[in-house]
């Protein structure tokens, strides 16, 4: 019962929760690895399994301590991770793509023009150029329905703000650092805005609760604010 | 239906079961009671099922006004709460044993002991379950009483079971006191397979007055951080983690589900009660185990609430032959 310390790619994160490993990079190639895994861990529905939680690089697993103990879930993983990385990739199903239209500029987004100067092309070329990429959500945490995008084009990244915002409104897409994504509630923030979505991204009286789900992909449509 | 009227909250009052689960690949943390034991047995006491809807209790409890007679129980931090029925009669309220009371008013006061407590009321508290669980989740902003913690002038409704008859207040003659003096003994951890865990072990550690449900702050000789900042990864309540100011974080029930601080190790399951009811200023210590020890405290636990539960439930049905 040594799981977790002679396996460097499988640890113990709680009792009732372990931590696979699958890279050590934020990289698009290791981060659709974990969501194949994922795919195949979910197809195989464990009675035991209660949360399953793909990130950049690692997946959470949470299981029922009262039903299956950590060494036979680690032995479970083991086989499902050695069967994942010898699949071909097209076993899993296609990615669902989610279009978000975007307000930008004016005050749905006060950083763009700065922005834009600050990267030394108009804020036209800014919104055309973010509203082109192909991002992908390589996991959602943090606070509900919050995603992490992969994708933005290294040529647009934006240190934050010196001072975070107090405010930031829900739904404000932003640029931080080489990351882009939205809030889906409103809170602090220093993240350069670039626009808003007048969509919801997390109701939890909704059905499914979060409009993103981790491994979609995402398309920002620039479109004009409601007269 | 039965109102409670809240007439003062208390510091930090909340509805809580024992947690959401199945959402946390959309970020959604699994909240619930900080000592879930606490909260079955409460619940047990009056009758409920394990997963009933209670309120817990930060440092002060909350003054509750009901217009019709009910049963509750609390558990937890010990605490001499004070009723008043509607006809002026005045009694004390014992933690760990039900109390069946006539409309009054019920002033809970000062937990002693420790820093939580758990009220439990006789067919639950009707707050509607939002993603399959009652719970508030504080930082989301849902489920519980809208979302948040209890403020003056709210009005909870409970799922009384039958109409109760009662124009006195009374208890059973028995209680459980189900908090052995573990008081003082080191909280055990499983250190992480990677370098640092044992920097924990021995020490001696003060909770943080910034501590809350997402995570017990500890304060104590910096520990070096060696490790730079990792990947955001998934992380669990119990987890240790170690941000760059090198005072360890233990995440508790309202833990975000991912975060990039490196990990020291986790709190096994079986003592993350006992972190509950650490108050600012409070010390700890910790002792390093291996999963298999963390396995068994946990089996251990579940088998001693087990039998308190069953124990409660005789008595109950003793209760109820004798009435």
């Amino acid at each position: 019962m040594t799981a977790g310390h002679d396996d460097p790619l499988i640890e113990a994160i709680a009792d009732d929760a372990l931590l696979l490993r699958i890279g050590e990079r934020i990289d698009p190639a290791t981060n659709a690895r974990v969501h194949a895994l994922c795919g195949r861990i979910r197809a195989r529905r464990p009675a035991w399994l209660l949360d399953l939680v793909p990130a950049y690089a690692s997946v959470g697993v949470f299981f029922d301590p009262a039903q299956i103990g950590m060494e036979a879930v680690t032995a479970w993983l083991r086989a499902q991770l050695a069967a994942s990385s010898s699949a071909a990739p097209a076993a899993t199903s296609a990615p669902r793509t989610v279009e978000i239209p975007v307000v930008y500029g004016g005050e749905a987004g006060p950083d763009l023009d700065s922005a834009a100067a600050e990267l030394g092309i108009t804020a036209q070329e800014l919104v055309q150029r973010h509203a082109a990429g192909e991002y992908v959500v390589a996991m959602i945490g943090f606070a509900p329905g919050f995603p992490y995008l992969l994708g933005l084009d290294p040529a647009l990244a934006l240190p934050r703000l010196a001072t975070p915002r107090t405010s930031v409104p829900a739904g404000s897409v932003g640029i931080g650092g080489a990351q882009t994504g939205l809030y889906p509630r409103e809170s602090p923030g220093g993240w350069r805005l670039l626009g808003r979505t007048p969509l919801a991204l997390f109701d939890p009286a909704r059905e499914p609760p979060a409009l993103l789900a981790p491994g979609d992909r995402v398309r920002f449509l620039a479109v004009d604010a409601a007269p | 239906m039965t109102r409670l009227q809240v007439l003062s909250p208390g510091p930090l009052t909340t509805v809580q079961d024992r947690g959401r689960t199945g959402w946390r690949h959309l970020g959604v943390a699994h909240c619930g009671a900080l000592d879930a034991t606490a909260a079955t047995l409460a619940n047990r006491l009056v009758g409920n099922d394990a997963d009933e809807a209670v309120l817990e209790l930060t440092l002060q409890g909350p003054t509750l006004q009901f217009d019709r007679p009910l049963r509750l129980a609390i558990c937890g931090a010990g605490v001499q709460a004070r009723f008043e029925s509607a006809t002026g009669e005045r009694c004390v309220i014992e933690s760990g044993r039900p109390a069946t009371l006539p409309a009054g008013v019920l002033r809970v006061g000062t937990l002693r002991n420790g820093a939580r407590a758990w009220l439990a009321f006789a067919g639950g508290l009707d707050v509607p379950p939002v993603l399959g669980s009652r719970s508030t989740d504080l930082r989301g902003g849902f489920g519980g009483h809208e979302g948040r913690a209890l403020r003056s002038g709210d009005a909870l409704s409970l799922r009384t079971p039958r109409t109760l008859a009662c124009t006195q207040a009374h208890s059973p003659r028995w209680w459980i006191d189900p908090d052995f003096d573990e008081r003082g003994l080191p909280i055990r951890y499983v250190p992480s397979p990677q370098a640092g865990g044992a920097l924990l072990d021995g020490r001696q550690w003060r909770a943080g007055n910034r501590s809350n449900r997402q995570g017990l702050r500890l304060e104590g000789a910096t520990l070096a951080n060696e490790r730079p900042e990792e990947i955001s990864a998934p992380v669990a309540p119990g987890t240790v983690q170690l941000p760059p100011d090198g005072q360890p974080i233990v995440l508790l029930a309202d833990a975000q589900t991912v975060g990039g601080y490196p990990r020291l190790g986790h709190v096994v399951a079986a003592d993350l009660p006992r972190l509950a009811q650490l108050r600012p200023g409070d010390s700890l210590r910790f002792q390093a185990c291996d999963l298999q020890t963390a396995t068994h405290l946990a089996c251990a636990a579940r088998a001693r609430i087990a039998r308190i539960s069953l124990m409660i439930e005789r008595k109950l049905i003793d209760q109820k032959l004798n009435d």
